[in-house]
């Protein structure tokens, strides 16, 4: 049998862009003007976005895409989408491709819902006969019937994102491919999606590429995984050995870059634990915890560890360290330590973030890290709330809400 | 069933990609149906507006010329020369406005999902078509009003006319589609570009009112001029002038091809700079 997606030396390089996203006429003319006047002009940087993949995916094969930020995880999809092209290489995909990389690809908000169920079908590859023959299915399991033939503009944002997703989970193409399109709405609603997608792929053997934060997703819905790094396919295979790598990467000191201190201590790795088990994932409200191991290079008295956690924006959200708590370790030299750092529950709003780590002795960096690991926190059921948090939220607070009633009035 | 195999490899050599437009024609439907149901949901006066406004210029116009500087416009009246230059220019103008703008209009699809990137530009144009025939119709009301005479001989003549403006518009829209993408700030000469054009279109003056011959076929690269000798053809009833129509419908092939070359050659990279 011949592969559903066969990719041989595909290579994608992009400009490295310095100031604007666009080139204006007015620069070119005048930069001519300048390098006629002055010659000897510079070569414009690039850099690889990805870099020698050669991947052979079987039909039927559900495959996950993991790695860092910036790994080229969205960039494999788009050239196995047609978005983009690629620089070096060829790709051949074998069967009808669907692609998801947003929901509600050109909805339009003057539209009703059905009207952009067309629409939006239609630019997914749907031909109008194939919509009409869905379009019942469609609207029951987006379960915004009793709005369909109002304007979009009058949709809750969680409305949007269900008939959007209603409309992809119809798409019946034979290559599916995904990006993180599950990272917002609601807990509830992800499970159905999931369940759709789950249904759509092993129970009528499609093709399935799914890029995703979320390693809980990826390991209910994929058989293999794909892990990326740097551009570079780093792994290729079943899902426990892939992600165990994975996490294995992202929580050890190696290939870590804006390491800083003065070098007392050495940190060795640091871990994210839900439970008993290592993860790169955290479920809002939720208890979890980091563990810290660090050897010391002297004998050291006053050591205190903290940790910041960033959002994707790079701003802090909040901070923690062990003089919280009034405590302060001691270690002789190369003695090595651990320390875990339990948080009673995770209470900031979905989404990717990523951990600064330090050791500190008397006040002074020890050894630390910026932009350690990342993680992600998903919703779970401490946060019922139907349409996700909206995007400017950035802490969750675990609230009961009653209703007093004033009888004397 | 026979499986569809695609290649993806870096862009090389041209093709028009015909098979495959033909295979998302639908989608040409749905971008028009939509920006036609959104323009006329927005605005209140829907598709009165764009019946007016060639109304309103051609009383302007003909009150300019009738009174004070006399145009002679032959067999046809000058209220219904002007009108009918104006439904073509503004189809013309429309058309290469809002195809050009149209790429970066649509940035946000065009990152997130593939279709032929024709049918982008393609749509607008089919969206002005559509103004085109209300306006047509309004056109064709005057006529009796004015009770111009016509002369059924002229009907294809008529047609072509029509053909050659949407072609030369759709070459034009999708080159400066492409050239808007890549450079950002060429869109506020076209304005101005298209205000040149108006003038040197036969809208509200006869092009055989012009004494010098080269000046005549130099006007004549204007696919504009090409498009109203022949859409007018049946009012007039005269024989379309050759040299305007021949040299028109040179240009307006290459504008074409020049337009399509350009677009396919850079759309490639779109996703990335759009």
């Amino acid at each position: 049998m011949q592969p559903a997606i066969e990719i041989r030396n595909l290579g994608k390089q992009y400009p490295l862009v310095t100031s604007q996203p666009y080139i204006a006429l007015r620069d070119v003319i005048s930069n001519s003007a300048k390098n006629f006047l002055k010659p000897g002009k510079k070569a414009k940087e690039k850099f690889w976005a990805l870099q020698d993949i050669n991947l052979d995916i079987m039909p039927g094969e559900r495959v996950g895409i993991i790695g860092r930020n910036g790994a080229g995880k969205s960039t494999l999809l788009k050239i196995i989408s047609r978005i983009t092209p690629p620089t070096t290489g060829h790709a051949t995909i074998r069967g009808r491709v669907g692609s998801l990389l947003e929901v509600g690809t050109g909805f339009h908000p003057e539209l009703t819902g059905r009207e952009n169920i067309f629409l939006n079908g239609s630019i997914l590859g749907l031909k109008k006969i194939e919509i009409e023959k869905q379009l019942d299915a469609i609207i029951d399991f987006s379960g915004v019937e009793k709005f369909i033939d109002t304007p979009l503009k009058h949709f809750s944002s969680g409305m949007q994102l269900r008939l959007a997703f209603a409309v992809a989970a119809h798409l019946e193409p034979e290559i599916l491919l995904i990006d993180e399109v599950l990272a917002v709405g609601d807990a509830e609603f992800q499970k159905k999606c999931i369940g759709k997608m789950e249904d759509i792929s092993k129970n009528s053997g499609r093709t399935l590429l799914f890029v995703s934060h979320n390693l809980g997703a990826v390991r209910s819905l994929c058989n293999k995984v794909v892990y990326l790094q740097n551009g570079r396919i780093k792994g290729f295979g079943a899902i426990d050995t892939i992600i165990e790598q994975y996490l294995g990467d992202i929580s050890s000191t190696q290939n870590k870059k804006a390491a800083k201190g003065n070098g007392n201590v050495t940190i060795e790795s640091c871990r994210l634990l839900s439970g008993e088990n290592e993860t790169s994932e955290l479920f809002l409200g939720y208890p979890a915890a980091f563990e810290l191991k660090f050897t010391s290079k002297q004998d050291l008295k006053n050591i205190e560890v903290a940790f910041n956690i960033r959002n994707i924006y790079g701003d802090i959200v909040t901070h923690s360290t062990t003089l919280d708590n009034k405590i302060q370790f001691e270690a002789i030299t190369n003695e090595t330590l651990t320390v875990k750092a339990s948080l009673l529950s995770i209470n900031i709003t979905p989404g990717v973030y990523s951990i600064d780590i330090f050791v500190l002795n008397n006040g002074e960096l020890c050894h630390g890290y910026t932009d350690f690991m990342e993680f992600s926190v998903i919703n779970s059921d401490k946060a019922l709330r139907p349409d996700g948090f909206p995007p400017h939220v950035i802490t969750f607070s675990e609230t009961n809400w009653e209703m007093i009633r004033h009888e004397d009035l | 069933m026979e499986k569809t195999v695609t290649q993806i490899h870096p862009p090389k050599g041209f093709s028009l990609g015909l098979k495959e437009l033909w295979q998302y024609r639908e989608l040409f439907y749905f971008f028009t149906w939509r920006d036609i149901k959104v323009k006329y949901k927005q605005t209140v006066l829907g598709i009165l507006w764009a019946i007016l406004q060639p109304l309103a210029l051609m009383a302007i116009f003909t009150f300019l010329f009738s009174k004070t500087w006399p145009i002679d416009t032959g067999n046809i009246r000058y209220p219904i020369f002007v009108l009918s230059g104006l439904i073509i220019w503004n189809l013309f103008s429309n058309a290469v406005s809002h195809a050009g703008e149209s790429m970066i209009h649509h940035a946000a699809i065009i990152k997130k999902i593939y279709f032929p990137r024709l049918i982008i530009p393609g749509s607008s144009v089919l969206t002005a078509f559509f103004d085109f025939i209300m306006g047509l119709i309004v056109f064709i009301i005057f006529c009796f009003i004015y009770k111009q005479g016509s002369h059924v001989s002229g009907a294809i003549f008529f047609l072509a006319g029509i053909v050659i403006i949407l072609l030369a518009a759709f070459g034009a829209g999708t080159f400066l589609a492409a050239l808007n993408v890549k450079y950002r700030d060429f869109r506020y000469t076209v304005p101005v570009l298209l205000q040149l054009l108006f003038f040197s279109s036969q809208v509200i003056y006869p092009l055989h009112s012009i004494g010098q011959p080269w000046l005549r076929n130099l006007l004549s690269l204007n696919p504009v001029n090409a498009a109203l000798e022949l859409f007018r053809a049946p009012l007039s009833g005269a024989q379309p002038d050759n040299n305007i129509v021949l040299i028109g419908l040179a240009s307006t092939i290459t504008i074409l091809m020049a337009g399509i070359y350009f677009f396919r050659k850079t759309e490639a990279y779109f996703a990335d700079i759009a």
